[in-house]
């Protein structure tokens, strides 16, 4: 573990009691999917033997939590809301093409390794509907064909 | 008389407008920063107190009077579940406020972090300084990412202020705030699956008792409320109780946020004062789109009963309103469906997330959520039986009361609702294998 990913935990750690290191231990996972792009099994021992923990306990958590990823997701991970809220707001059209046009079904990464395609549950901001994530860390709201085309030509 | 009565309580009713609390920075330019919040008055009311050493006894006994009630959807009175904490307790106490929204439909604890941000931290803090509570954590939808760097930053800028850390304001009053993230598990939302969360494990919720103000964080006495209901309470100090109380109804006092999503021209968060005509929200947000007609509404999130459009459009939304049609006001989530709705797919879809966020401890729900989701699947594909039907709703009954959390009455509550309100159409697809809609 480099000493970026380090200071970053080490942020993390500030907010529990010393002796509470497996409290930080969803925000280690999420810091270090960020670096790496998803979650080896190396990634989880490396986390373990920093917060003291075993390493099924780490395990467990990045099992338990949708957003973790332990095989590759390729460049780009679009997160695309199915539920209720997008349903009726019809993101299942854009499903169908994002299928059609990266040539991949839901968990399958593109032959030339940038996108990966998956389907989430409720995100919280239906407000927006539909919507998907790139990466866990950006959403784009009120989609449409167009504004997914212009996305994924701005994935370079 | 009960008329006269009926008929008094609906024109008070119709007297009912959009009134910004918990939103009130919304329109202001730069809602979530520091500058606007303080140029309302926000973070006067926790100088206020500081300054005086107010009794947090008067403090609660004002929020009783508020009529305030847990915004996350159980609407249990505030007050009171404040008021079960033990201040005397020698050691570490933890608030918690609840932003893990992930209830289909819902979004409104996103926007008072996103647009008004201080005054949730003002809420805290001054449920801090009544629980006398050292630390706090605002436990934050993993998906909303950006609003979750937005809230550490707002944490930052009233820390700079002096509104956070040790002796705050030169009182001698302690108390730090920390934001944390889910990363994608709606059982988060359970109290004790986000106090086992925040502890670093797998989120499935604790038997109750113990309940968290006795044994929470750690073991520690821990209070958890929702993100709205903290954040009405600078304005409820501010203003009093009683006028908070005044903008609502009688055992539903306030403003309260609703979240409308779904087949609505506008879909957005409205907050509206409690008892506020379910027609006229409709009317907020734009009315059924497409010039549609409307033909089913979930009040307040899946875990609340699907309600006809006949029944609904003459409903009030408030507690009591909500639950006299068999619904509820649930967190506020109102999902609208307009005529065109296959209710067979809108119900797969609700199943299947039940089914996978199932955190898996209870037998009942585990494999129940299972069955459930399989069933209409297999009607939505034409492969099921008209005995298929009971089937579903015997296994939802089955799973209804008989879990250590309330996700299995929420996984029944859609089907149980759907099937009743709309059974002739479950008949009809499993008839013609397709949906007549």
């Amino acid at each position: 573990m480099n000493l970026k990913l380090k200071k970053l935990i080490d942020k993390e750690l500030k907010k529990y009691p010393s002796d509470k290191k497996q409290s930080a231990v969803i925000a280690a996972l999420a810091i270090m999917q960020n670096e790496r792009g998803w979650l080896s099994k190396e990634d989880i021992s490396e986390v373990a033997l920093y917060l003291d923990m075993p390493e099924i306990a780490v395990l467990e958590v990045a099992t338990f939590y949708n957003m973790f990823d332990l095989k590759s997701v390729g460049k780009y991970k679009l997160s695309i809301c199915t539920n209720i809220s997008c349903m009726l707001r019809d993101a299942d059209h854009i499903v169908n093409h994002l299928k059609e046009k990266l040539q991949i079904d839901f968990n399958e990464v593109t032959k030339d390794g940038k996108f990966c395609l998956k389907e989430s549950e409720c995100m919280g901001a239906c407000g927006g509907a539909p919507l998907l994530t790139v990466n866990n860390q950006k959403m784009h709201e009120n989609l449409n064909i167009d504004k997914v085309d212009q996305l994924l030509k701005e994935l370079k | 008389m009960n008329d006269v009565i009926d008929k008094n309580i609906q024109l008070e009713n119709n007297n009912k407008q959009l009134f910004n609390i918990c939103l009130r920075t919304s329109s202001l330019k730069n809602p979530g920063s520091i500058k606007t919040y303080q140029s309302i008055g926000g973070y006067e009311q926790i100088k206020r107190i500081l300054k005086n050493k107010i009794d947090p006894k008067q403090l609660i006994d004002e929020i009783k009077i508020s009529g305030l009630r847990g915004r996350g959807g159980a609407g249990f009175p505030t007050g009171v579940k404040w008021s079960f904490m033990p201040r005397d307790y020698d050691g570490t106490k933890y608030i918690v406020c609840n932003s893990d929204e992930g209830e289909p439909g819902t979004f409104k604890d996103r926007d008072i972090i996103r647009y008004n941000p201080h005054q949730l931290i003002e809420g805290m803090i001054i449920g801090a300084y009544i629980m006398n509570a050292q630390v706090g954590f605002n436990y934050i939808h993993g998906e909303i990412w950006e609003d979750y760097v937005s809230f550490e930053k707002a944490i930052e800028d009233a820390r700079k202020a002096g509104f956070l850390g040790n002796n705050i304001l030169g009182s001698g009053f302690d108390f730090e705030l920390h934001a944390v993230h889910g990363y994608g598990a709606y059982i988060c939302g359970e109290e004790t699956a986000l106090i086992e969360s925040i502890e670093g494990k797998k989120g499935q919720p604790r038997y109750k008792p113990p309940f968290p103000a006795t044994y929470g964080i750690y073991g520690k006495p821990t209070n958890v409320n929702n993100t709205e209901t903290y954040a009405s309470i600078p304005w409820i100090i501010e203003h009093g109780g009683q006028e908070f109380m005044s903008h609502g109804v009688p055992n539903s006092g306030g403003t309260k946020i609703f979240s409308v999503s779904g087949h609505v021209e506008n879909p957005g968060n409205y907050e509206i004062q409690l008892g506020m005509p379910f027609r006229q929200l409709l009317a907020e947000a734009g009315g059924v789109w497409k010039n549609r007609q409307l033909k089913a509404v979930i009040p307040g999130g899946p875990s609340t009963p699907v309600v006809p459009a006949n029944i609904m459009m003459d409903a009030t939304l408030d507690y009591d309103g909500l639950a006299q049609i068999g619904s509820s006001v649930g967190a506020g989530s109102m999902i609208v469906m307009d005529d065109s709705t296959c209710m067979v797919q809108a119900l797969r879809r609700l199943s299947y997330f039940f089914y996978e966020e199932s955190c898996g401890q209870c037998t009942p729900c585990r494999e129940g959520t299972g069955w459930v989701y399989r069933i209409i699947d297999r009607i939505f594909k034409g492969q099921a039986t008209l005995a298929d039907l009971d089937l579903l709703t015997d296994v939802s009954k089955k799973i209804s009361g008989r879990t250590i959390c309330a996700l299995g009455d929420a996984a029944a509550t859609p089907v149980l609702s759907f099937i009743k309100h709309f059974r002739s159409e479950f008949e009809n697809f499993i008839k013609h294998g397709k949906s007549l809609n």
